[in-house]
Formats: C-alpha cells, structure tokens, sequence
C-alpha cells in the first residue's frame, strides 16, 4: 500500500448534505437503486463510498455505508442497496424510502479502493459488491477507457447478480453459482483458471465482496503469482456470510 | 437549499423507526449498534500469513533505548487482558469481549519515552501504518495481543499479533502490528490520509476529518 501513503494524489471528500430522493427502481425483489440529487455535491472518484444515516422522530439515529454506483459525470448519485429481511437501513430503503424524500448522506468517503481510469486495472466481485466496480465501468466507458479494464463477477444466479445488463456489455467473466450460464457454463465458484487469463501483468487489482469471498479471491490470486501489494479489498457484511458468494 | 448540516445537527428522516436500538442500560457511542456474536472483518489488503517464528516488535524513535522483541520475549512478558466492547468506524460495536497479551506499558517502561514524545506512529508488517496520542496508548489503554475469547487470534482479525486501543475507532488497532514509533507530532496514517479522523474517538463520533 505503499503508493498510496505517499499520497501524491488525494481522493475527495464531503460533508453532510440533505439529499433528495429523485428516483427509485427494484431490480429485483431483494434490491433497491436510489438515485439521489445532493446539493454542493463533491464529485466523487469511482469506487468510493458514502453513508447514509436515518433519523427516527426521537433522535435514534443508523448509519450505513454504500459505494457509490454511479460514475462523476451523472448527475445524480446512485446507489444499489442489497434488501436483508432483519436489516435496519437496507430494509427501509428498499421498503419505505419514496421519491422525494429527503436522505441524510456524508461523503464521498475513502481514497484507497479507487481507480480513475488511469491505469490498467483488474475487479473481482461477488453479489453487491460489484457496486464499485460499476462506477469504475461506467466512468471508463464515459472516457472511453474501458481498455484498461478487466472485469469478473459472481452471484447466484444472474437475476441476483446487480448491473447484470451493463456487466455483460462489458465483457465481463460472469461466474453463476447456483444456475448454468448461457454460455454452458456449470453452476459453481469460480476458478483461478478462469481467473489467472484476466489479470494484467501489472495494476491494482480491486476485490469486493463478502469476507468469504474477499478471502478466497484474495487467497487465489496469491496463488497466481499476483504481489499483494497489488490487491486492493473492500468487504461488506458480516464474518457469516453466505461463502457461496464466492461461488 | 439546505447545505452541509453540522454532526448531530440530524433531521428525521421520513417512515424511519429504527429497529436496533441498545437494549435497556447498555451505552453504545452514537450512531453504533450492537453486533452480537458476529465479528465482522475489515481489511484493505491481503491477509499476510505472518511466521511467529520471524516477526519482531519494536518501538523506536524519541526513546532512551529503542528496542526489539521477538515473539517468545513478548510472551515472558507479564500477560494481561482486555475485556471490554471494541467500536468500528462502520457503525458496529461488539459488547464484552476478550482479548489477550501484553500491556503495551510494559514496552514503553523497556523503551523509556523522552519526554519531547507525544504521538506515535504504528506499523504494520503489511506496510498499513495508522496515528495516535501518545496518551491513548499508555497506563493501561493499548495492548499488544495475541488471543481472543482465550484462542489464537485468527488471521482475519490480525493474527497472529495486532495492537488494541478499545477506546479508539478499532482501525487503530492495527493488525499485523510490528513497530511503534515515537514522535514529537502527529503523522497522518494509512486511514487518516484517507480522510479519517486523526484521533478516532468513538464517544465524539470522531470518524473522518474535521469531526
Ligand atoms: C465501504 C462499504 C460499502 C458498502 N457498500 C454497499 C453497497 O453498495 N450495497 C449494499 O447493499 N451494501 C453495502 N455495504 C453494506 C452496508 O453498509 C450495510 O452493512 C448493509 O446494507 C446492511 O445494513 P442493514 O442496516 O440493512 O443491516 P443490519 O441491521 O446492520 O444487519 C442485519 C443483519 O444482517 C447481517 N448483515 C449485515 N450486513 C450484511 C451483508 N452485507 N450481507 C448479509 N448479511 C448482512 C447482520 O449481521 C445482521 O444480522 C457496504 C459496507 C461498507 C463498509
């Protein structure tokens, strides 16, 4: 990590803002993707975060952190927020939370797992954590820099997998755990053999995911020969989570 | 239109009740819940597989004597434990856990701080460094452990070593710890140049720069 402790170049960050809720879309039955107006908004680099913070009437106050899934040159900030049934602010937003409403956010947030389309990159994700990596998508299809990146999701199927079009339209490796691809693909995990093809010689290599999963991608690509100075991780969820996100 | 709102500074938001408030008596530092059994693990790079055998601690910079111990020294050290709750900076706590090792007093009482030193800057083998008061970290809060809940650390959460500050957002208790460096100021870390907060204190939702 030690390109980054120099610290030649900084990632934004923002405070607080009052944003407004402008559209809401259901992706599926277990996802939520808000797409919010911020006032004063600070662009953010791809693959930074934000949190969300909600405000009960007596003051009880939740907070939560979301990659931003859209690229700075939206006008809007999207989010992608996975539905859990017990979840505190996951459920109200993909439940309760209405265009027009007003959202608490703070950010963006975090400068270390970021890429701007400036260097050959590789990004490796499992379910919601392919949000990331889609900002990065899209902000090198705006500069038309989609060249220098090599992508591989995984979910359960493809209906759970978020941005699924968008993935796919990208050449994107797209590993299916619990279903047979289109392409005759058998269900399961995915392997270094489908890995090791898509790693450039050198760049970052930017993995998202459940601890499972991180740990598994991160312990194949060791195993591949990729200096670990070159990986990049970002998890999401709890140490129990499903290890077949992996898959 | 409404612009940067102050910290704590809140609006209700509309429909939201909340669903995981503390229970009765218990205090959590604001805008943390409590996360049960679970341990969430976060990291921003490789787990090392660090070799006991091989790893060293030290503490170096404005100190009489620097030193550097290896893992058996540590464990002939008087062990101690912390048993207590830890805070992360994405909002979850842990209530009454355990952890064991040594008090990081025990190596600056070895080191001897000159008295110009204020802050120290930790090391990890990793290249992960991260920044505290000089303070946090002495007569009795900080350690250097090497067990949790009485088994080996695991290596998602710093095995085989890490520092422990309980009272600090728990990114300061940097995994894979292997060198304390005392200064006469403050040097932003790895988070901290990330726009986290230079102390990290969770009861002052202290998270990211200019709380
Ligand atoms: C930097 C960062 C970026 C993130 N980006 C995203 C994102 O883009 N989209 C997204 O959906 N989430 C993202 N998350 C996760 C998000 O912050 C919340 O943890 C998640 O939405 C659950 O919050 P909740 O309040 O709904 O559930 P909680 O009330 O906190 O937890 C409900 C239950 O679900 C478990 N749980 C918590 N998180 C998960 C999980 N991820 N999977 C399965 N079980 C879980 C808990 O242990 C608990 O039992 C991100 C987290 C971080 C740290």
């Amino acid at each position: 990590m030690t390109e980054y402790l120099r610290g030649t170049r900084r990632a934004p960050t923002g405070g607080w803002r009052h944003a407004t809720v402008r559209e809401i879309l259901h992706p599926s039955p277990r996802a939520v993707i808000l797409r919010l107006e911020v006032p004063d908004r600070i662009d953010h680099w791809p693959g930074q975060h934000y949190v969300i913070r909600l405000t009960a009437e007596d003051g009880y106050t939740a907070q939560r952190s979301y990659s931003v899934a859209s690229p700075a040159s939206d006008q809007l900030l999207e989010f992608y927020v996975e539905r859990l049934d017990d979840g505190e602010v996951s459920s109200f937003l993909a439940d309760v939370a209405e265009v027009g409403d007003e959202l608490e956010i703070r950010g963006p947030i975090g400068g270390w797992f970021v890429w701007t389309a400036d260097a050959p990159m590789f990004g490796i994700a499992g379910g919601s954590g392919v949000v990331p990596l889609v900002s990065m998508l899209r902000h090198a299809v705006h500069l038309g820099r989609t060249d220098l990146m090599t992508l591989a999701v995984s979910a359960r199927t493809l209906a759970d997998l978020p941005y699924a079009d968008e993935l796919v339209a990208a050449a994107a490796v797209v590993t299916l755990s619990r279903e047979i691809s289109d392409n005759g693909r058998a269900a399961g995990r995915i392997t270094a053999a489908e890995v090791a093809p898509l790693v450039p010689p050198e760049g970052a290599c930017f993995v998202c995911g459940s601890t499972a999963f991180s740990g598994a991608v991160t312990e194949m690509l060791t195993s591949l020969g990729v200096d670990v100075q070159r990986i990049r991780i970002e998890s999401f969820g709890p140490t129990g989570s499903p290890a077949d996100l992996i898959a | 239109m409404a612009g940067p709102t102050r910290k704590g500074d809140s609006m209700a938001t509309r429909g939201f009740v909340g669903k995981r408030r503390p229970p009765e008596g218990i205090k959590l530092p604001p805008g943390q819940y409590d996360v049960g059994r679970d341990f969430p693990v976060l990291t921003a790079e490789a787990t090392p597989r660090l070799d006991p055998e091989r790893w060293t601690m030290t503490v170096d910079g404005l100190v009489a004597r620097e030193h550097t111990w290896t893992w058996e020294d540590l464990h002939l050290l008087p062990q101690s434990e912390y048993r207590g709750d830890i805070h992360c900076v994405t909002t979850w706590s842990k209530f009454d856990t355990r952890f064991g090792g040594v008090s990081v007093d025990l190596l600056l009482d070895t080191v001897e701080p000159l008295p110009a030193a204020t802050h120290v800057f930790v090391t990890s083998t990793t290249g992960y460094t991260t920044n505290l008061p000089l303070h946090e970290i002495r007569d009795g809060k900080a350690w250097i452990v090497w067990t949790h809940e009485d088994k080996p650390l695991p290596r998602e959460h710093g095995g085989p070593v890490r520092l422990l500050v309980p009272r600090l957002y728990f990114w300061k208790s940097a995994k894979w710890v292997t060198k304390l460096t005392l200064l006469d100021h403050d040097e932003p870390g790895f988070w901290e140049r990330n726009g986290y907060h230079d102390l990290g204190d969770p009861w002052l939702e202290q998270r990211y720069q200019g709380d």
